[in-house]
């Protein structure tokens, strides 16, 4: 089962290096991983999603994570209230004759909603060739908007990984 | 108003921990710290490999409970202590090691005896530091002792570039530490202790079984009474010994892969374990699915990642050895009946006692039993790796705590001579042996030359049977007898010692071990003796590895 869970680091050099090596020293996986400042700049958030057997191995990447010295606090979001959001990008080869189409997947995806509130789904570029379109939404909603697009030319996916906050 | 240059920093900031000697190697990036300690009070003991220096640190911290501090150069160094600082992580031993590093504007250039030693310590530490900010070099020597001796101990590196410890600057001690993300839990959940005092209540046939924990954090009162209140016998797993008597009645000794059959037996048949500071792991399990089928467990450690690591647990419970020992016991009403069960434990150490042929032959086992009787059981007893460490385990009626030195988690050959080394030098009225084997002797057999430069008049008793002994029983028992790699042709140990200023003594026959023994000790200087024991003796029982702690092998077929 898949885990999101929220680090809140020490911000100095070294951490992200310590955590990454938590994980493979102990042989947890990771699915994606978030870093960046928060607004207190000694502070670092790590988003990190793991894919936990069971609860057991879950408790023991938490407890581990705790024990390092520069890691603060740790939540676990599975359990609460939480919204969560990637951002993915994807460039798709487009024509007069295909470009209809995308439009309708990505209107439909803007204007659709999840319990979390609305997505966002736009194009950033339009080129003769070429559109790149912008989505941020949860996981499997992104999953869905990638397979509605399956039958067209699709050139990249850039994704990011996960972030989260508790409602 | 003090202005120091970062190596008069460290060395003023180690004074102001306490700490009285430092163990090492010099280098090209510690020579301005060198030449600090060229006058300084602090005393620097030259060793003769940087992996002798980490474990003499090592050594000197079992002994004293104090943190053991080692200093090398950086690159080669560095790596040298590598082994020294992960044998001190696996068995919890509180340990600052000093590294030199190039200059901090060469970092990441592959500089001249360069290498990422907080990358390379990463895993084996239980924090490291690079420092790239001299008026960041008190705090962090703060910080580090703080970490390393408290909680769960553990070793700390602080790299320092040479460009650091040359800059100047203000030297200001802080008066606290304070780290916001590092609080260790020392008291146990008050319901949890009620909780587990219920169940020793109620329980017929409890084991305690206890491993480092109780010498850590100085519990073996503590143990003692509440084994005696609740009548439980006690098991220690090996980092255990010497947390309580041999001697005692209630004592099964150490459990596990070479513990007693008694010390096995029980824990399988028990109704309850109480399980304080030792973790479970596979040396002391066997197989997990087998392990204590009927009993419930208490667990209490004081790092809450050793609970319900390998086990499941029904009583979990974080905090401090001493303090939560002394909680659950205040908290026991009843002492339970355990008459019924003393008897039945009693029984299986009348009918299944450690055993070895007691013949003419000159057996390593009577070696060991031989230094017990002539040190009463008072001497500081190190050992290597191997048959010799599982022997001292089992023949030596281990009775005081901080009197046994060995590697236990990591298993490091070439651990014991330099640790004795260390416990000599933080025990400098005691009795130091070193008990061998004639391989692992020579994995640091240079130190010969510190032992003897530094008047530390270690005895070293190697059991020499011309074999890596415990890899050769394995392949006995388990590969056809092929001893490949495992016979041993060796240096003359009794010239090797008078070579380096040492005394040496041959003992070849049986009769002639206890004048040997009270020779050494009476002997001012370093001895090596070596004993020229029964070639292919094993080590019983066992338990191979993977089986229920009941399937032992007793070897008495």
């Amino acid at each position: 089962m898949k885990h999101t869970i929220s680090i809140l680091v020490e911000n100095k050099f070294g951490v992200l290096a310590r955590v990454a090596g938590l994980f493979s020293a102990r042989g947890y996986n990771i699915d994606s991983l978030t870093v960046s400042e928060t607004q207190d700049k000694t502070i670092s958030r790590m988003t990190v999603v793991v894919n936990a057997e069971d609860e057991k191995i879950l408790e023991q990447i938490k407890k581990q994570l705790n024990k390092l010295i520069d890691i603060i606090t740790i939540v676990d979001y599975t359990k609460k209230e939480y919204i969560e959001r990637e951002l993915v990008f994807i460039k798709i080869a487009a024509d007069k004759n295909t470009l209809p189409f995308i439009k309708k997947v990505v209107d439909k995806a803007a204007k659709s909603s999840s319990a979390s509130g609305l997505a966002c789904a736009r194009f950033l570029e339009k080129k003769s060739d070429s559109v790149i379109v912008e989505l941020v939404d949860d996981q499997e909603r992104i999953k869905n908007f990638l397979s509605e697009l399956k039958d067209l030319k699709v050139i990249e996916v850039v994704r990011s990984g996960r972030i989260a906050i508790a409602k | 108003m003090a202005i120091m240059t970062g190596a008069q920093i460290l060395i003023e900031s180690l004074l102001k921990e306490g700490v009285e000697v430092m163990f090492g190697y010099p280098g090209g990036v510690v020579l301005p710290i060198f030449d600090v300690l060229y006058d300084s009070k602090l005393k620097f003991i030259l060793t003769r490999h940087e992996q002798g220096a980490a474990h003499a640190a090592d050594g000197y911290a079992r002994v004293t409970g104090k943190v053991g501090v080692c200093l090398s150069t950086s690159g080669p160094g560095a790596t040298n202590l590598v082994t020294g600082i992960a044998n001190a992580y696996m068995d919890s031993i509180p340990m600052v090691a000093i590294t030199g590093q190039v200059k901090t504007f060469l970092i990441g250039n592959d500089a001249f005896q360069e290498s990422d030693v907080t990358g390379i310590t990463r895993s084996i530490t239980k924090h490291n530091y690079l420092v790239k900010d001299v008026t960041e070099l008190a705090k962090t020597i703060r910080e580090a002792f703080y970490i390393a001796s408290t909680g769960r101990p553990g070793p700390v590196v602080i790299d320092l570039p040479v460009d650091v410890q040359q800059a100047r600057t203000e030297f200001i001690w802080p008066k606290t530490v304070e780290i916001r993300s590092y609080q260790p839990t020392l008291e146990g959940h008050a319901g949890q202790i009620k909780k587990a005092a219920k169940l020793i209540e109620r329980s017929t046939r409890p084991v305690i079984y206890v491993g480092g924990g109780i010498i850590t954090s100085g519990a073996s009162g503590e143990l003692m009474a509440m084994a005696e209140k609740i009548q439980s016998p006690v098991t220690m797993t090996f980092m255990g010994l010497g947390s309580f008597p041999m001697t005692h009645p209630l004592c099964l000794g150490m459990l596990g892969m070479h513990g007693t059959a008694y010390a096995n037996h029980a824990i399988m048949g028990s109704d309850l374990i109480l399980a304080v500071g030792a973790r479970f792991d596979d040396r002391v399990t066997g197989r997990i699915d087998a392990f204590a089928p009927r009993a419930k467990i208490i667990h209490v450690d004081i790092d809450p990642t050793s609970i319900s690591k390998n086990i499941r647990v029904d009583v979990p419970i974080v905090g401090d050895a001493k303090k939560v020992l002394s909680e659950i016991f205040r908290f026991i009403r009843k002492s339970p009946d355990t008459g019924k069960w003393l008897y039945t434990v009693e029984k299986w150490k009348q009918d299944h006692p450690l055993f070895y042929k007691r013949d003419e032959k000159l057996r390593p086992q009577y070696v060991i039993e031989q230094i017990y009787e002539a040190t009463n059981g008072e001497a500081v007893i190190a050992t290597e790796v191997g048959q010799n460490q599982m022997w001292s385990c089992q023949w030596y009626k281990h009775s005081i705590p901080r009197h046994w030195i060995s590697s236990g988690g990591l298993g490091t050959m070439g651990f014991g001579f330099p640790a004795a080394i260390g416990a000599q030098v933080g025990a400098p009225g005691k009795i130091v042996f070193d008990i061998a084997g004639d391989g692992s002797i020579q994995m640091n057999i240079q130190e010969l030359s510190t032992a003897v430069n530094n008047k530390l008049p270690v005895k070293i008793a190697i059991l020499n049977n011309g074999y890596l002994g415990m890899v050769r029983q394995w392949q006995e028992l388990f590969y056809k007898k092929r001893y490949s790699s495992t016979p041993l042709k060796n240096p003359d140990f009794v010239k090797l010692a008078e070579a380096y200023g040492a005394k040496g003594i041959r003992i070849a026959k049986k009769e002639d071990v206890a004048a040997a023994i009270k020779e050494a000790i009476a002997t001012p200087n370093v001895v090596v003796m070596d004993f020229v024991v029964e070639p292919e003796e094993n080590v019983y029982p066992m338990v191979p590895a993977g089986e229920a702690l009941n399937r032992m092998m007793d070897g008495m077929a």
